[in-house]
Parts: structure tokens; C-alpha cells; sequence
């Protein structure tokens, strides 16, 4: 069988479309780079979305911890120590099996019961924690200065928060903030090892390395195939963030621009 | 456990409960707590050695030293943790057995890979198939820890070297000044120095190591999350004594407040010791804590 024909056959197997049955036996390296490219379909979906919506909340929480009302600030206090104290592996656990005894007495909870929602409300709640800490870092940070001349111009509520002070917040939560998503993508290669079922065996990409290491019982190979997607996956987010960095310093001189600096030494 | 457990049909709820509580599973299960602190306890001061030595590595004078430390922090940082903890529980078993059967059957002509299996000779399995379980259940541990090393080694290797160049230039001059060598400043000067730089970042990690902790259950150790699995699952009465339905929920949510609590100690702990280590130091937490202390 050529590799092509190996690409049309397990391209899309992940989502369910082309072969039914994985492959059993002598395993070539191009159906494990396809099927664990395949799988990486899953890790994308889960980092996109739940960046994309976990953003909103966690502008939201960031404001509300930074709110001088205690009704507020309290509730987002817990939120955030709560999902930053806990292991994320625990949370999956925990998130499944609420769902499936909520899925017992009210069938409405069908769906949730399914990674492709289930995990990614776990993984959505969990990125926006982390991420309101970093924008609540940088809400405390932001220069004086800045929210003097928005009070000087006159600007209060919601436009001094959308022109002054949330884009200020962004430029110097940026870099955190990309690590962040760094570890965002990371996490959601444990979503299938953390009672998540995978429902006819469309896993992500780790659960495929993990199954042609048990079935070859050689590890040195699909887990190296494995790692060289999620570099190749952290260097398109390291260059899509870099370049929303520099549109949100546009206005900066080229040298005062800050340099993003990647330390991405936190995993949960 | 308690005398009147004989006919856990009859109780109330609380007694019934103090009962269940206290089963000889539910021992193994507290034990299991204990395993992970005993996990935490072992690798923490390892993978600060492993840290040592790779920032050590790093920025040693002679290239192809200092290119492998650096590829080895930046291979370790660049790929999700759960991969490693895979790759590593099989890959370090087969390195082990690979080693041993080199210098024990030396005159075994058949190759090791054959398609699907790795064989090797009876007297270099590892370990041996006639060991009692403890000795496979301390091997599989001492697996976990090794992995669990090499990848927070990489962490604290990244920590360590940047608060190795994070020590003012001016204090290595200074000795350079005054005639030390090369291996006198590093240890005389740079070592004692950097502590105070790599603390958050170590402490940062530490939180790390205790929520990377469950994933001992992908290592194949009976740990926390394998028994709250076990315990939690429906019971009938065939089985059992104590029937219930599926619990797994109320287990998870009582390893979520282990964690929560136990990120909190540590949290006050970690405060304490920066407190400590901040003391008169040039630093900014240093300047702050004596200005507080007189005004």
C-alpha cells in the first residue's frame, strides 16, 4: 500500500472519516506519522476553542478580581485558586464523572458526557483561571499615567475600560500570556487519558502514539513522531502570537517595542 | 474496624459510614496518599540534582557539553509532560533489560526486536519474573521517580541557568580579581549567590510537581487516582458489604480539595522561606523587607 493511498485511508480517521479499523499489524512509519498527525486534528480543536472562548471569561474574571466590590472579587478569587490549585488530570476526572452522574437522572447531559464537549468545558474553565491570573497581573501593573489621561479626557466606564485600559492590559499580559497557550496545547493531550472515552477510537494524537507503542512495544518511535508535531504545533503559536504582539505595539518606537520573551516553564 | 461494623446492614448513616470509611480497601487507599508524598519527597531533591547538573552542562565552555544540556532543557520544555511519562516507563524499562542482557548472556545470538517483541534472556528481565510483588511494585516506583526526574530535571535546569546568569557580573569580576579560578568563582562566588534568584522559579516548579503528581497513575502505580477509580465505581451486594452506586464523582472531588489544600500549605511555606532567604539581600523583596521593618 503506497503512503498516499495510507494518507487518503487514515488522513481524517480521527474524526471518523476513511478507514473503519486502525491498522493491526507491521505498522509502517507512514501510517504512524499520518494516524498521529490525524490525532493532532483533536489537539487543535481543543487549544483553538477553548483559547478563543476561554479569553472572554477570563477578561471577565481578571476584572472581577481587580473590582474593589467584594461580591465580585470573591467569588473570582475562588474561581481562579480553585482551577490554578487543583491538577488538571484531576479536574478531567472530576468534570467526567459529574457529568455522567448528571447524565443519569437528566438526559440533556448526553453530549457532555463526550470529550468534544465534555473536555473542552474543562479545559475552557481551566485556560480561563490561568489566563484572568496573568490579566490580572498585568491590570496591576498598568502605568498610571495611562488612566490619568483617560480620567483627564473625560473617559469613564466601559469606553476608558475598552480604549485605555484593556488594551494596555493585553500588550503586557501578551507574553505570559503565550506560554499560557503554549501549555494550553500541551493539556489537551491528556483529555483521552482522564476517563474521556475515545468513541470508536477517534483519539488525539498521544492516543495513537500510545497505541502503536503498545502494540510495537517500541516507543522510539512514535513518541519522537508525536513530539515533533507539538513542536512544529508550538512554533505556529508562537508565530500567530508574535504577530498579534506586534500589532498590539504598533504604536511603540521599533526599539522600545517589547521583545517577547518565552520562558514556557509551567505545566499544570 | 470499630466493633459494631460486624452487619453494616443494620446501621444509621454515620455509622455506616465511619464503617465503610475504614475498610481494609479504604486503608490501601489513604496509603496511597502516602505514596504520593513519598513520590514528592524522593524526586523533588533529584530533579533539583538533575537541574544542577544540566545548567551545569549548559553553560559549560566546551560546545558539544553546552549544546546538549541546552537541547536537553529545551526538547524536555518543547513536548507535553504526559508524552514523556509514556515514553519513559517503557523506554527506560527496555534500556535497563537492553544493558543487562548485554552483560549477562553475552553468547545470546537471537536479535531483541523480533517484530513485535522485546526479548531478551530469563536472568535479564528486570525484575525477575520469580521477585515477590513488592519488589515489582518498587521497581515500577522507582520508574516513576526516575521519569519524573528527567523531566522536572529539565524544568529546574532552566530555572537554575537563569538564575545562574541572573548573579550581578560585577561579583564575578570581583573574584575574578582577586585571582580565583574558574572552578573556585563557580563555587565560591556563583553557586551561594544564585539561590535567592532561582527560588520563585523553583518554588513556581514545586507547586508544578505537586499537580503532575496523578499522572503516577499513566505510570502503572496503584496511586490516588487508581484507587478513587476503584472504590468509586458501583458496588453491588454480591461483592461487597458496603453497596453503593457509582461514587467516582465524591472520590475525585476529594482528591480536588487534597490538592487545593495541599497547594495551599505549600503556598504559605514557599512565602516563609522567600521571607527567610530575602533577608538583607541586595534585592528588591530584600529593599522592601527593610523599609517595612523600619517604618
Amino acid at each position: 500500500m503506497s503512503c498516499l493511498q495510507t494518507i487518503q485511508d487514515y488522513g481524517l480517521r480521527s474524526i471518523g472519516i476513511g478507514e473503519r479499523l486502525l491498522p493491526r499489524s507491521d505498522f509502517t512509519l507512514c501510517e504512524q506519522v499520518t494516524l498521529i498527525g490525524s490525532g493532532m486534528i483533536w489537539n487543535v480543536y481543543f487549544g483553538v476553542v477553548a483559547l478563543i472562548s476561554g479569553f472572554f471569561l477570563a477578561t471577565a474574571l481578571a476584572v472581577a478580581k481587580a473590582s474593589p466590590r467584594k461580591g465580585l472579587r470573591k467569588p473570582a478569587e475562588w474561581f481562579i485558586f480553585i482551577f490554578r490549585g487543583s491538577p488538571l488530570f484531576i479536574q478531567f476526572f472530576f468534570g467526567y464523572f459529574l457529568f455522567l452522574s448528571l447524565k443519569s437522572q437528566y438526559p440533556m447531559f448526553d453530549a457532555f458526557t463526550s470529550a468534544w464537549l465534555g473536555a473542552l468545558i474543562v479545559l475552557y474553565l481551566n485556560t480561563a483561571a490561568y489566563s484572568a491570573e496573568i490579566f490580572y497581573g498585568a491590570l496591576l501593573s498598568i502605568p498610571k499615567g495611562d488612566t490619568e489621561a483617560a480620567d483627564a479626557y473625560g473617559m469613564t466606564g466601559w469606553p476608558r475600560f475598552k480604549r485605555v485600559i484593556w488594551p494596555t492590559m493585553l500588550r503586557l499580559a501578551w507574553p505570559a500570556y503565550t506560554n499560557e497557550a503554549i501549555f494550553l496545547f500541551h493539556a489537551t493531550a491528556l483529555v483521552f487519558f482522564s476517563g474521556f472515552p475515545a468513541w470508536q477510537q477517534k483519539g488525539d494524537a498521544l492516543y495513537y502514539a500510545s497505541y502503536f507503542a503498545d502494540k510495537t512495544f517500541n516507543p522510539f518511535v512514535p513518541y519522537p513522531i508525536l513530539a515533533g508535531y507539538f513542536i512544529l504545533l508550538t512554533l505556529c503559536v508562537v508565530g500567530v502570537f508574535g504577530a498579534v504582539n506586534a500589532r498590539l505595539n504598533r504604536h511603540l518606537p521599533q526599539e522600545a517595542r517589547r521583545k517577547m520573551r518565552l520562558r514556557p516553564n509551567l505545566i499544570r | 474496624m470499630f466493633s459494631f461494623c460486624t452487619d453494616p446492614d443494620t446501621l444509621d448513616q454515620a455509622r455506616w459510614l465511619a464503617c465503610y470509611l475504614t475498610t481494609g480497601v479504604h486503608l490501601s487507599f489513604y496509603m496511597s496518599f502516602l505514596k504520593v508524598l513519598g513520590l514528592l519527597a524522593v524526586t523533588a531533591p533529584v530533579a533539583l540534582g538533575f537541574g544542577f547538573a544540566g545548567a551545569m552542562v549548559a553553560r559549560s565552555h566546551i560546545a558539544p557539553l553546552s549544546w546538549i544540556g541546552k537541547a536537553y532543557i529545551a526538547i524536555v520544555r518543547g513536548v507535553p509532560d504526559i508524552a514523556f511519562f509514556l515514553f519513559f516507563v517503557i523506554a527506560l524499562d527496555q534500556a535497563f533489560e537492553y544493558l543487562r542482557h548485554k552483560a549477562l548472556c553475552p553468547d545470546w545470538d537471537e536479535p531483541i526486536r523480533q517484530g513485535r517483541d522485546f526479548v531478551v534472556c530469563q536472568a535479564a528481565k528486570l525484575p525477575l519474573g520469580n521477585a515477590p510483588q513488592w519488589v515489582h511494585e518498587t521497581y515500577g516506583f522507582s520508574l516513576a521517580v526516575i521519569t519524573f526526574s528527567i523531566v522536572f530535571g529539565a524544568f529546574a535546569a532552566n530555572v537554575i541557568f537563569g538564575a545562574m546568569r541572573a548573579v550581578p557580573r560585577a561579583q564575578l569580576e570581583t573574584a575574578e580579581a582577586y585571582g580565583m579560578t574558574r572552578r573556585q568563582t563557580f563555587w565560591r562566588v556563583l553557586v551561594p549567590q544564585m539561590w535567592v534568584f532561582a527560588l520563585p522559579g523553583l518554588s513556581n516548579l514545586w507547586m508544578v510537581l505537586i499537580k503532575a503528581t496523578p499522572l503516577l497513575f499513566l505510570l502503572g502505580v496503584e496511586d490516588i487516582v487508581y484507587w478513587a477509580r476503584e472504590l468509586g465505581g458501583t458496588k453491588t451486594p454480591r461483592f461487597t458489604d458496603y453497596p453503593h452506586g457509582d461514587w467516582r464523582m465524591w472520590y475525585f472531588l476529594g482528591l480536588l480539595v487534597f490538592y487545593l489544600a495541599f497547594t495551599r500549605v505549600s503556598e504559605i511555606a514557599l512565602d516563609r522561606i522567600m521571607g527567610r532567604l530575602t533577608l538583607g539581600q541586595a534585592t528588591a523583596g530584600g529593599e522592601a523587607q527593610r523599609k517595612g521593618a523600619v517604618a
